[in-house]
């Protein structure tokens, strides 16, 4: 076991994060991009495609770069520690993935190429209002009408959903949940976009008979391959929240000793500093928790238990942290104009937009009494 | 000792729960209840139909519109109030200058404020902190110079809640920067919004709502008369009037409300064909919360029970304490049960999401102000540690 990057890995990191710096070291620019819609910096988009990243998890033939689960984890630390707005691990590692993990060759170029080149947004629409982080599909359902698939039903919220040039959509027949492509200029499409807490965009994206295109070959169920990615992207999650914590913690402690009250700087006050270490702490062990899940899907071992134990850890200190960082700064912390609440805004987003540490915890405790100690190197984690 | 309320305060109860139920309007009731932002029209046309019941300031002194009521009396008000989803008498009027007014003002300044401020035709705001005096407010600034018959105000403040709604202003200025304890050289000035030289800017907060401001002053010309009690005092009134902020800042009746929307919410909200209201830890957690909640209302009862001497019980540092960090728990579950809708909180129409759940998250982000304004949860630990365990 290493938890350290290789050069190229390092490398990657100087890159993303020089780009991003440029982009959003200045929290006024985030600002003024998340103001306007589509709620991120179409030309950043561009840049993040002209290095790579847009296609990273890819494989080349796909018009990717054949890069693994440490590199979209270097990245979205990287998109997390500036708030990039641009919608890296739903467009890319979830709603990529998906295509990638299922679409047909001819489909995988056809999707995944374009996005790759910052010519198209994907938006996996999943989540439906009545339901809650849940892998298969239920109020939308999908019809073949002599060649042609219908989808009939609500997706909402669909991260990105109105931007997006292509919709990937679960969708059930006959039971089983299926998975369909859906142009954004498809008839029968109705898409209502609106401003998330968090400086992103969502949607209500309704379907009325709209013409789909089956991913991958057949309609045999595909919850399984939705659970995998879902998964995968929570754990790219975890690393864009261990990149917004680290921000959010050093923010803090640079405020604590500039700030005065008292004739002193606030880092005079050990109740103030000690709280602050304490954010280390969570944050520290949320940070391994991460890097292993991604080792463990590096690997090819249970993604989605790992998955569940990087989103535990990693909720539980997104929300000390948050607040905390809030807190320590006192009435400043909770304006808009000032950085430090944006942190706390989304890394509560991203606590609940694929399962919550609650959620993740009572998956954890349902298996609990099958195994007899956590081994993190060995079964179910190596394959 | 003893459990139940008397029969005359059970009928008091009664009267209290009735009015508010009947004689505020529904429409207000139901903007409170829908956690949607309460309007200056609303606060203005709640307050003047309380006042006319005699039911805005029970707290003040009988003269000027109190009622003589004891302590309980006057939580069991205010918890009614919050349980009917009424919005409470503005704070500043009500709980702050109105009481320091009838305590240290003048006979000509009680005749000239204390009705209209009762019945909210003047809208105050707290001119209290400032830029680099938040927690230490001993070390405000903003100097006061006298010249003939006006004092002459330069400098800023800062947080001043619905400032853009306000009329007048309290403002706590230097008059002595020579004064040997800072405390000693602060004066309580009161001026029209509208006066020359006052600019105001509005902050956005997290949740995007305007709720305060900075205010400037530029050479702002206050006449002599507007100085409330002695000069040089200001720094006792303020801590007589923090004193009454924190007294029903504990908030229980408005917490109560929120869990018992919590749970409707919970009971709507369906994950794998069961009602997440019967999810063990999700209904776990509620009875948390809410156990948290019985301890601190019983304790606010205790508090209030043995402050008839009008003295704050030294307890009641803890009502501001734990009063905070409730309201920051139930908007936190609320959140929590909306789970994934939680995020579509500018959602409008043509969105499935259910009103309740787009207000959640900006309520919650909002909310973290709770354990900071009204002397932050640190202070009130620095309370407790040295005042109460003479740490
Ligand atoms: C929404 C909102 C509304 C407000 N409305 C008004 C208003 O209408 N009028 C008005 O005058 N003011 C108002 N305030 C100001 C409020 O009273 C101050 O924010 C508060 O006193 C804290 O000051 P500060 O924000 O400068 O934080 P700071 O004092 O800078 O504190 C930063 C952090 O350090 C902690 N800290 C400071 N000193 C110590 C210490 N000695 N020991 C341990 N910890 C310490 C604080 O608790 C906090 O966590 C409002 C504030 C907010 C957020």
């Amino acid at each position: 076991m290493d938890f350290d990057f290789d050069s190229e890995q390092n490398d990657l990191r100087v890159a993303v994060r020089g780009l991003l710096e440029r982009a959003y070291g200045d929290a006024e620019q985030r600002r003024k991009v998340v103001a306007q819609d589509p709620g991120f910096d179409e030309k950043t988009w561009s840049r993040l495609a002209e290095m790579g990243l847009l296609g990273l998890p890819f494989a080349e033939e796909d018009g990717g770069m054949g890069a693994g689960p440490l590199e979209v984890a270097i990245v979205a630390e990287e998109v997390g520690r500036v708030l990039a707005p641009e919608p890296f691990v739903e467009a890319v590692v979830l709603a990529g993935g998906v295509v990638a993990a299922v679409g047909t060759a001819v489909q995988r170029a056809e999707v995944l190429g374009p996005l790759a080149e910052g010519a198209s947004v994907l938006a996996f629409a999943h989540a439906e209002p009545g339901t809650r982080w849940s892998p298969s599909a239920s109020a939308v359902t999908a019809t073949q009408d002599g060649g042609t698939w219908r989808l009939t039903g609500v997706k909402e919220p669909v991260p990105n959903g109105a931007r997006a040039d292509v919709l990937v959509v679960s969708a059930v027949t006959d039971g089983a949940t299926a998975l369909f492509l859906v142009r954004g200029d498809a008839e029968g499409l109705t898409r209502t976009g609106y401003r998330t807490h968090d400086g992103g965009r969502a949607a209500n994206v309704r379907f009325d008979g709209t013409p789909a295109e089956l991913l991958g070959e057949g309609t045999g169920d595909r919850t399984a391959e939705v659970e995998q990615m879902l998964a995968a992207a929570r754990i790219a999650y975890s690393h864009e929240a261990i990149g917004a914590m680290d921000t959010a913690l050093r923010t803090t402690a640079e405020y604590l000793k500039t700030r005065k009250q008292f004739g002193v700087t606030l880092n005079r006050f050990q109740a103030l500093t000690f709280r602050a270490a304490d954010m280390y702490i969570g944050l520290e062990l949320a940070r391994s928790t991460a890097l292993w899940a991604s080792m463990v899907a590096d690997a090819g071992g249970d993604v989605v238990s790992a998955a569940d134990r990087a989103r535990l850890q990693t909720s539980r200190a997104g929300r000390h942290i948050g607040k905390e960082a809030i807190q320590l700064h006192g009435g400043i912390g909770v304006t808009a104009e000032y950085k430090v609440g944006h942190y706390t805004s989304r890394l509560t987003a991203i606590d609940h937009l694929l399962g919550d540490g609650d959620w993740a915890l009572a998956r954890l405790a349902s298996g609990v009494t099958a195994y007899e100690t956590v081994d993190p190197l060995g079964a179910p984690y190596t394959p | 000792m003893r459990l139940q309320l008397s029969p005359e305060l059970e009928a008091f109860r009664e009267e209290m729960r009735t009015f508010f139920t009947t004689q505020i309007p529904q429409d207000i009731r139901d903007t409170v209840a829908a956690r949607r932002h309460v309007s200056k029209e609303h606060y203005v046309r709640t307050q003047r139909i309380l006042n006319a019941a005699g039911l805005a300031v029970p707290h003040w002194p009988v003269e000027w519109g109190g009622r003589d009521w004891t302590p309980l009396q006057r939580h069991i008000w205010r918890e009614e109030m919050q349980l009917a989803n009424v919005p409470e008498p503005l704070a500043f009027n009500a709980s702050m200058i109105g009481p320091v007014l009838a305590a240290f003002g003048n006979q000509e300044q009680k005749e000239r404020f204390l009705a209209k401020t009762a019945n909210l035709d003047i809208w105050w705001c707290q001119g209290f902190s400032e830029p680099d005096a938040g927690s230490d407010l001993a070390s405000l600034r903003t100097p006061a110079v006298r010249d003939g018959d006006d004092w002459v105000v330069n400098g800023q403040k800062t947080w001043t809640t619905l400032g853009q709604h306000a009329d007048w202003i309290f403002c706590l200025v230097r008059t002595d920067p020579t004064a040997e304890k800072r405390q000693r050289g602060i004066s309580l000035l009161v001026f029209p919004m509208d006066s020359p030289g006052v600019t105001l800017r509005p902050i956005e907060l997290l949740d995007g709502s305007f709720e305060v401001n900075e205010v400037f002053f530029e050479d702002v010309r206050v006449p002599a008369e507007n100085l409330i009690g002695e000069e040089n005092r200001g720094w006792d009134y303020a801590k007589f009037l923090l004193g009454n902020e924190r007294v029903g800042i504990a908030r229980v009746g408005a917490t109560k409300r929120l869990l018992a929307q919590a749970k409707e919410y919970a009971r709507a909200t369906t994950v794998d064909g069961r009602p997440l209201a019967e999810d063990p830890r999700m209904a776990g957690r509620i009875a948390e919360v809410e156990n948290e909640l019985l301890a601190l209302e019983l304790t606010a009862l205790r508090v209030v029970a043995n402050s008839a001497d009008g003295r704050p019980h030294p307890a009641s540092s803890v009502l501001k304490l734990r009063g905070s960090e409730l309201q920051q728990a139930a908007t936190e579950l609320i959140v929590d049960i909306a789970g994934p809708l939680s995020v579509a909180s500018y959602a409008e129409e043509g969105s499935d999401v259910p009103d309740w759940a787009r207000v959640a998250t900006p309520e919650y982000l909002n909310y973290r102000k709770v354990s900071i304004y009204g002397g932050s949860n640190e202070v009130q630990r620095t309370i407790i540690a040295g005042t109460i365990l003479g740490l």
